[in-house]
């Protein structure tokens, strides 16, 4: 059993002078929230998101201040009329329609007084669609900010329990998922007709009960292989609180995950709104969303093609800068992220 | 080891199992006892699943032992309550350097705030500038540049990383530091590093190791007294000469066999002593000291022709 020794002689120690400098790192110090604002500035497709987004949710915060005219004020008599931008005789924007294979200028056919000008054309019962859409908009990104909500306050934690504790808790929480998931959340729309009125509240609660649980279940897997990672092993010999792990080490290891699910979520709620309105079981008329736009726009898409344009474009926009942004969040919420 | 050393940690029939009751029952741990005294360095090594790491977890209280006592400091530290002001002391008394310095720093956490952890958590600093100070400290005392605490962990290599998972252990000021397999992810070069460093403060601030590792050269390097644990028991305790020199368990024989030696003459010739497990366990075995500070798990008829 014996070892051989190498002499002692034949080890020389290293002139360790150099070390010092060989270890110094060459970026400035920043805190964390310093460090995600610049790498979320130097992502130019996020900032253009952002910019493009903060416009839309102005616009629709703004909306009585900015609507040229109320939502739902009807004039009969100018109804259908092309988008028309002042007098300045833009194609597309000039108030001729094409009528029988030749261009006509519909606001003189219906003798509209001078100076009336709708910039996205008006509808069929002679609403003007600029204010609708804006109006629309805004319900719209009500429902899409109540959705991501309860996703983050119901969907996270319920997760982080669920995965943190483990066993029968888990086991039992996993159980009530599987419930809620069961049920289609138009049949809990329908259910909810009995008691509410069709409406922004029955909508919002339909997302709230049955949306949060796919942001629960990711949560939940992720939670449950960080809870192993030696530097929670670490925190908790330290005796940190597990409300403090799960703040501390938890949530920004979640981040990514959290910020996919949440840009899944915002179109999805969107999305949701539009299908019941679409199918009448959502705002009711005369209240305009994205949702009913969409679908009042679609029944004359063949000849007057405008009326459906203009939402369809909005929704891209905000589905698309929602996506774009978040791929660019993500990023900047992770330091190891390239820049 | 002399009597007259105070005892640091005693653990006493300790039992560590998983599922319990269920078909995939684990016995991690299998009633193991041994004493750790203040200011040496044990080591436990064996291989890997033998229970080293879950040993160490049951010590600092990660996992509740299934049964059997540890004494830390006279006090039983096994069955206090998880969230209360013994757990609190007991926290900043016993720490733990982990084995993997790319999982155990959160990447999202700067250097600063990694070692602050402990600090913020017990109190230890008045303001921010205390904690700063307190972190250059503790960022010298394991050899880095103190000017490193605001970067992130990813910006450093493996040998830093772990002195970063040092300096969180250091910093509230433990008597006794578990290091579970502290250098088995570094490479060789680094190792040495690590390893002296730990030797360096222990000097310094009279710390107690226990020391987990499977390469059986540095345990011996660092060690006083190595324990050689085998599916969840302890199979031989001694010290660390002894255990070199006269290992008396098939096991440990087996285990230090397989050490390569960096000499390839004597590396041709080196024989494999094969281990056989049903030969060496049977009913009635128990670790019992059969020379002075040599225990041996054994029967009572094999424990008495040491006599």
């Amino acid at each position: 059993m014996e070892i051989p020794q190498i002499p002692k002689d034949k080890f020389k120690l290293l002139n360790n002078k150099g070390n010092k400098e060989q270890e110094k790192i060459g970026t400035p110090a920043l805190t964390y929230m310093q460090d995600v604002r610049r790498r979320l500035f130097k992502n130019k497709v996020a900032v253009v998101c952002l910019t493009l987004l903060s416009i839309i949710v102005l616009i629709s915060v703004f909306a009585p201040v900015i609507a040229p005219y109320g939502p739902n004020v009807q004039h009969a008599t100018l109804s259908n009329l092309p988008p028309k931008l002042g007098n300045l005789n833009i194609p597309g924007f000039n108030g001729y329609q094409n009528m029988g294979g030749k261009m006509v200028d519909a606001y003189q056919q219906v003798h509209a007084p001078k100076g009336t000008y709708y910039i996205l054309g008006t509808d069929y019962l002679g609403r003007d669609l600029l204010s609708r859409i804006i109006y629309g908009t805004r319900l719209s990104l009500i429902v899409a900010v109540l959705a991501t909500l309860v996703d983050l306050l119901i969907g996270i934690p319920y997760g982080i329990v669920s995965g943190w504790k483990g066993g029968m808790t888990d086991n039992f929480m996993q159980r009530i998922v599987e419930i809620v998931s069961s049920v289609p959340n138009l049949i809990v729309v329908i259910l909810m007709m009995i008691i509410l009125k069709p409406g922004l509240i029955s909508i919002v609660l339909a997302i709230a009960i049955t949306d949060w649980v796919t942001m629960a279940r990711l949560i939940r897997a992720q939670t449950f292989q960080l809870k192993e990672q030696e530097y929670v092993l670490a925190a908790r010999t330290l005796g940190e609180s597990s409300t403090k792990i799960a703040t501390k080490h938890l949530i920004p290891n979640l981040s990514s995950t959290i910020i996919i699910q949440t840009m899944f979520t915002i179109p999805n709620a969107i999305f949701f709104e539009a299908f019941l309105s679409f199918i009448g079981i959502g705002i009711p008329a005369p209240n305009a969303s994205l949702g009913t736009l969409l679908s009042d726009g679609q029944k004359a898409f063949r000849f007057l093609p405008y009326q459906m344009w203009a939402p369809a474009i909005i929704l891209s926009i905000i589905m698309i800068a929602t996506n774009l942004l978040g791929d660019g969040l993500r990023d900047a919420f992770d330091p190891q992220s390239s820049d | 080891m002399a009597e007259d050393k105070q005892k640091i940690v005693q653990v006493k029939h300790l039992k560590q199992y998983f599922n319990i009751g269920k078909p995939n029952e684990v016995k991690a741990v299998d009633d193991i006892s041994f004493d750790i005294y203040k200011g040496e360095t044990f080591g436990l090594v064996g291989e890997s699943g033998s229970g080293k790491s879950t040993t160490g977890r049951s010590i600092i209280r990660l996992y509740d032992p299934t049964d059997g006592q540890i004494l830390f400091n006279g006090q039983d530290i096994s069955k206090i309550k998880s969230h209360g002001p013994q757990m609190k002391k007991f926290r900043r008394e016993m720490q733990m350097i982990f084995q993997d310095p790319y999982a155990s720093l959160n990447p999202r956490m700067k250097v600063k705030d990694i070692i602050a952890e402990g600090l913020d958590v017990h109190g230890l600093t008045k303001n921010s500038e205390d904690r700063d100070k307190r972190v250059r400290e503790l960022l010298d005392m394991v050899h880095l540049n103190p000017e490193h605490m605001t970067r992130y962990p990813y910006e450093f290599s493996g040998g830093q990383r772990q002195r970063i998972g040092i300096a969180r252990a250091l910093a509230v000021d433990p008597e006794f530091i578990i290091a579970d397999e502290p250098i088995s992810a570094l490479d060789v070069s680094i190792q040495a590093q690590v390893v002296n460093l730990m030797q360096d403060i222990q000097k310094d601030q009279g710390l107690t190791y226990m020391f987990i590792a499977h390469d059986l050269s540095m345990v011996k390097y660092i060690s006083d007294r190595i324990a050689v644990m085998y599916n969840g028991k302890i199979v031989e305790l001694a010290d660390s000469d002894e255990i070199y020199n006269h290992p008396l368990h098939s096991y440990t024989k087996s285990l230090l066999s397989a050490i390569p030696v960096p000499d390839p003459e004597i590396e041709k010739t080196r024989q494999r002593i094969d281990f056989d497990h049903k030969s060496s366990f049977h009913e009635g075995q128990k670790l019992q000291e059969v020379l002075p500070g040599h225990f041996l798990y054994c029967d009572d008829k094999k424990a008495a022709t040491f006599k």
